[in-house]
């Protein structure tokens, strides 16, 4: 609140443009089982009404980072957060697919919880970014948001029909090296598959791409093609990630692997620039053009999830 | 464990030497004499220099030059890991014995770097 009233003392036309920065978004809806991509405006919202159920995945807050081309990332975490509360039907739960801090202190780990609290947001699943398991190993960040499932932190549960995986690849990450899965998680990975029907819909969510989407730039996972190959028989698999600040899209036969948006800042795309890192010439009313959230909308009979990009725009 | 002296003995030393000798007769004095300072840059996301060959006993520092937070961390574990470094923050190590150290970015282990003790 205090942040609105901060932009309102700054005038009204500046209140109203960071509104509009909670225009951002990404719309995930779920037709049977695999994820269909539209911005959130009133297609998506019609297409939502028949919906079995939604949720919607925010990622990349990066709370404590305080530089161009976003002093508040707070502020723009909220914003996305009243995106979700201002949708007409509620959504089932929020993945936060890491990165939630810019630098795992715990002052940071209290903001982001704080906001979360304020905003009321229903049941949140988190998977750690790199960015938050800096120094300890991530014990701080498994110690407040861990689904406590397994000692690795990795974990899955089923909703409405469907199977989430949440998997941690920012751990143990070797030199010269991308994310990392590890044997562990892969055993557990497979295991976990076994006993499920091949028509189960699945999606998978993690930091880091679980593709080689850009090695270069360490934009990739090292041992993703071990869990890819436990994926390929199902059906329906929709692999959700954050870490790039963008929106990725792949198919692979029956595989669509999608990157999010940051709710704090944008990164360049692959190879546009000398090296990742923020984009720091975005004017501060363009910013508004490369934050969002991801609603996802599961329809019953329907083989698809229907996924809509909401930008704060 | 030697390699992370943090020894201030060494820091005085290369005081006076920097004082003493111009940089081109301490390089030639290197047996002798401790070797200055010497600076690896973090910046669009690689170590620069990429591979640094320093003498015994010289004293590295890092300086985060990105936006983005970087950590050395020892491929190894032959020397201390450095918190996260923010903007401009620096890290800095004494290598004290000769060999090869290859480190690099715990969160971004793309960028690796090796420093050559002689």
């Amino acid at each position: 609140m205090d942040d609105i009233q901060d932009l309102e003392a700054g005038g009204r036309r500046q209140f109203l443009k960071c509104m509009a920065w909670a225009g951002a978004g990404t719309l995930w809806m779920m037709h049977g089982g695999v994820l269909k991509a539209q911005p959130l405006n009133a297609q998506g919202a019609a297409t939502a009404a028949d919906s079995a159920f939604s949720f919607v995945q925010i990622s990349d807050s990066h709370i404590g980072f305080h530089k161009a081309p976003n002093m508040d990332v707070a502020g723009t975490l909220r914003q996305s957060l009243a995106m979700i509360n201002a949708q007409k039907k509620e959504p089932d739960f929020v993945l936060h697919t890491g990165d939630l801090t810019h630098l795992s202190r715990p002052e940071e780990f209290d903001a982001l919880s704080g906001i979360m609290q304020d905003a009321r947001m229903a049941k949140v699943f988190y998977v750690p970014g790199e960015h938050d398991v800096i120094g300890d190993n991530g014990a701080e960040f498994f110690r407040r948001f861990g689904e406590r499932q397994q000692s690795g932190g990795w974990y899955s549960f089923d909703h409405h029909g469907v199977h989430f995986v949440g998997l941690i690849n920012v751990l143990n990450l070797k030199a010269g090296g991308l994310g990392s899965l590890g044997a562990d998680q892969l055993a557990w990975l497979k295991k976990d598959l076994a006993g499920l029907s091949a028509e189960t819909p699945l999606v998978v969510f993690a930091h880091m791409p679980l593709w080689p989407l850009y090695p270069d730039w360490g934009w990739g996972t090292d041992d993703s093609n071990e869990a890819v190959g436990y994926l390929r028989r199902f059906g329906s698999v929709s692999v959700l990630n954050g870490h790039i600040h963008q929106i990725q899209q792949k198919v692979e036969g029956s595989i669509t692997f999608y990157t999010a948006r940051s709710t704090a800042y944008p990164q360049p795309a692959p190879g546009a620039a000398p090296a990742p890192g923020p984009m720091k010439d975005v004017a501060p009313n363009d910013l508004h053009r490369y934050l969002g959230i991801r609603d996802v909308r599961h329809v019953q009979g329907n083989h698809a999830l229907a996924v809509t990009e909401e930008v704060m725009a | 464990m030697n390699v992370m002296s943090w020894s201030l003995s060494v820091i005085t030393t290369l005081v006076v030497a920097a004082a003493t000798t111009s940089p081109a007769l301490a390089a030639n004095a290197a047996k002798s004499a401790p070797a200055k300072p010497t600076t690896v840059d973090i910046k669009d996301f690689a170590f620069a220099p990429k591979t640094l060959t320093i003498t015994a006993g010289t004293r590295v520092v890092w300086t985060n030059l990105d936006e983005e937070p970087h950590v050395v961390v020892s491929a190894g574990n032959q020397f201390a890991t450095s918190k996260a470094l923010d903007t401009s923050d620096s890290y800095a190590i004494t290598f004290d014995h000769a060999g090869t150290y290859t480190y690099y970015c715990a969160i971004h282990p793309m960028m690796v770097g090796t420093i050559i003790v002689k």
